[in-house]
């Protein structure tokens, strides 16, 4: 059984994706023997109304996906009044977290409103979580050239945020593994590994930070799910640790959010 | 080579074609060449039953690299030319001679090409370079390998170009990519590759296991259309394709 970490719901702005109808997506995660998909939205990335994609996001996931989909809100922290989106994701829809895209939104990790949102997430019991890409910036669309987040000073960010609980998605090759360290030992930060390459990568992954802090992640629809399950696949690790990244380590993380 | 083994031996995979060693180096001199091939033809030696050749050339050092083609493919045991990527866009004439030595042996050709946002390194090629390259010699076979990265723009610049395929390796796993290539180039110009090193066997597996394709067209991408590319030179050498 896997939870997959790293899902998201709607239509990616340049390309139809197989799975971006909501029914479908869930079919298809469930032929793959997904149990419990965190999705987010595309629409997070550009729309402005973000409190329309979050009731969107929310009314989806119990419509076609009750106790299968589970809704993280975008938060836009260059909009005006985003805090009242962030207490809507936990008060009114009852998300166990939010998700972020600096980069698309305007804003570097060393802005004083990161530190701002990771504190108002805490505050409501909300984890985080940072897509650092969505694509190679190589391949992207002429008028959307969006580099990946810069993460230098998260670290620094962190260690004054002892309460906030972070996970990194799609996180390389802007970060590569021998550099993560350091962010694991900041805080309480997980990643998942969607964007690894490598060969025997998520071994690798493992040797450098707990595997309790590697969660799977499969960046689904926009690529092929069976990605980030082969990876597992090919890294040959034991069955009790695969149970942690398939499932145990996200089911103890909504646990202890619960 | 034994972790590459141990990796193909988890997801399945039966036949890997090696080219370059350890090296990315994009300007390589003949020492380096010789050393990068010499590395390959040890493992394909070792692993006989696992591993096949495919050899490193560089167009600036023709003379030498003509040589080493005999040395590698026309005597040794390499069935392939590639991943060629150093010194020069491939549609300098330095490429003929290369080529013609190639399709000497019917050895297929595996031609790097990229289409970058922000403009391709210095001699790097795109697909619109292999297509010319390929349209002065229409009896070689070509591999475009990575599509050019920006694979939607890839796979329409070589579409009218039959005496190419689509290489998927070496790029992001979106989704979409062997669909379209499929649906575009049809499943005998699609063939599955991992560029491993750089990339995992996994992520670019997947891009074939997870396409909305017929289960035919899997096997066809997955190893169907590189044994029928690569079954003269095999056969050549005694090995069965």
């Amino acid at each position: 059984m896997i939870i997959d970490t790293n899902v998201n719901l709607s239509r990616w702005p340049f390309r139809r994706l197989p799975g971006d109808e909501t029914p479908d997506l869930v079919t298809r995660l469930r032929k793959v023997n997904v149990v419990q998909a965190w999705a987010g939205s595309f629409d997070g990335v550009l729309h402005k109304d973000i409190g329309g994609v979050n009731a969107r996001l929310a009314a989806d996931c119990v419509t076609h996906g009750k106790d299968f989909l589970v809704p993280f809100g975008s938060i836009n922290p260059k909009l005006p009044d985003w805090q009242e989106d962030v207490r809507r994701c936990a008060k009114d829809y009852r998300m166990p977290g939010i998700r972020l895209h600096p980069n698309y939104h305007g804003y570097e990790l060393k802005d004083p409103v990161f530190a701002e949102v990771l504190q108002v997430a805490s505050a409501n019991g909300l984890m985080v979580q940072l897509v650092v890409s969505m694509e190679d910036i190589r391949t992207q669309h002429p008028l959307m050239r969006v580099p990946p987040v810069d993460l230098s000073a998260l670290v620094a960010v962190m260690k004054n945020q002892r309460a906030a609980r972070l996970m990194l998605l799609s996180w390389w090759p802007a970060l590569r593994v021998q550099q993560i360290r350091p962010l694991a030992d900041a805080g309480e930060l997980y990643f998942d590994f969607a964007m690894l390459e490598g060969i025997e990568g998520v071994a690798r992954l493992v040797e450098q930070v707990p595997p309790e802090r590697v969660l799977f992640g499969s960046n689904f629809p926009l690529f092929y799910f069976e990605a980030a399950l082969l990876k597992v696949q090919e890294s040959g690790l034991p069955e009790a640790r695969k149970g942690l990244l398939f499932e145990g380590n996200a089911r103890r993380i909504l646990a202890a959010k619960a | 080579m034994e972790v590459l083994i141990r990796c193909a031996d988890r997801l399945g995979i039966e036949r890997i074609i090696l080219s370059q060693g350890y090296s990315a180096d994009l300007h390589p001199t003949p020492e380096q060449l010789r050393e990068e091939n010499d590395r390959v033809m040890r493992a394909v030696r070792r692993f006989p039953e696992r591993a096949y050749g495919s050899v490193y050339l560089s167009p600036s050092f023709l003379e030498f690299s003509l040589r080493e083609f005999d040395r590698c493919v026309r005597d040794g045991p390499m069935v392939g030319v590639g991943e060629l990527e150093a010194d020069m866009r491939c549609n300098a004439p330095e490429l003929d001679p290369i080529v013609e030595r190639a399709i000497s042996t019917k050895a297929p050709i595996l031609q790097h090409t990229w289409l970058k946002l922000d403009g391709n390194l210095p001699g790097e090629s795109t697909p619109y370079d292999l297509v010319e390259l390929a349209h002065r010699h229409p009896d070689a076979n070509f591999i475009c390998a990575h599509t050019g990265g920006d694979w939607e723009r890839g796979i329409r610049i070589i579409r009218t170009t039959k005496n190419i395929c689509a290489g998927v390796a070496g790029f992001d796993p979106t989704a979409g990519v062997v669909e379209m290539a499929v649906r575009e180039l049809g499943p005998e110009r699609v063939v599955y590759g991992s560029d491993v090193g750089g990339r995992s066997f996994a992520s670019q597996l997947a891009k074939v296991m997870g396409a909305d394709i017929p289960d035919s067209a899997k096997e066809l991408v997955l190893g169907g259309n590189l044994r029928r590319l690569f079954a003269p030179a095999l056969r050549a050498k005694g090995y069965q394709a």
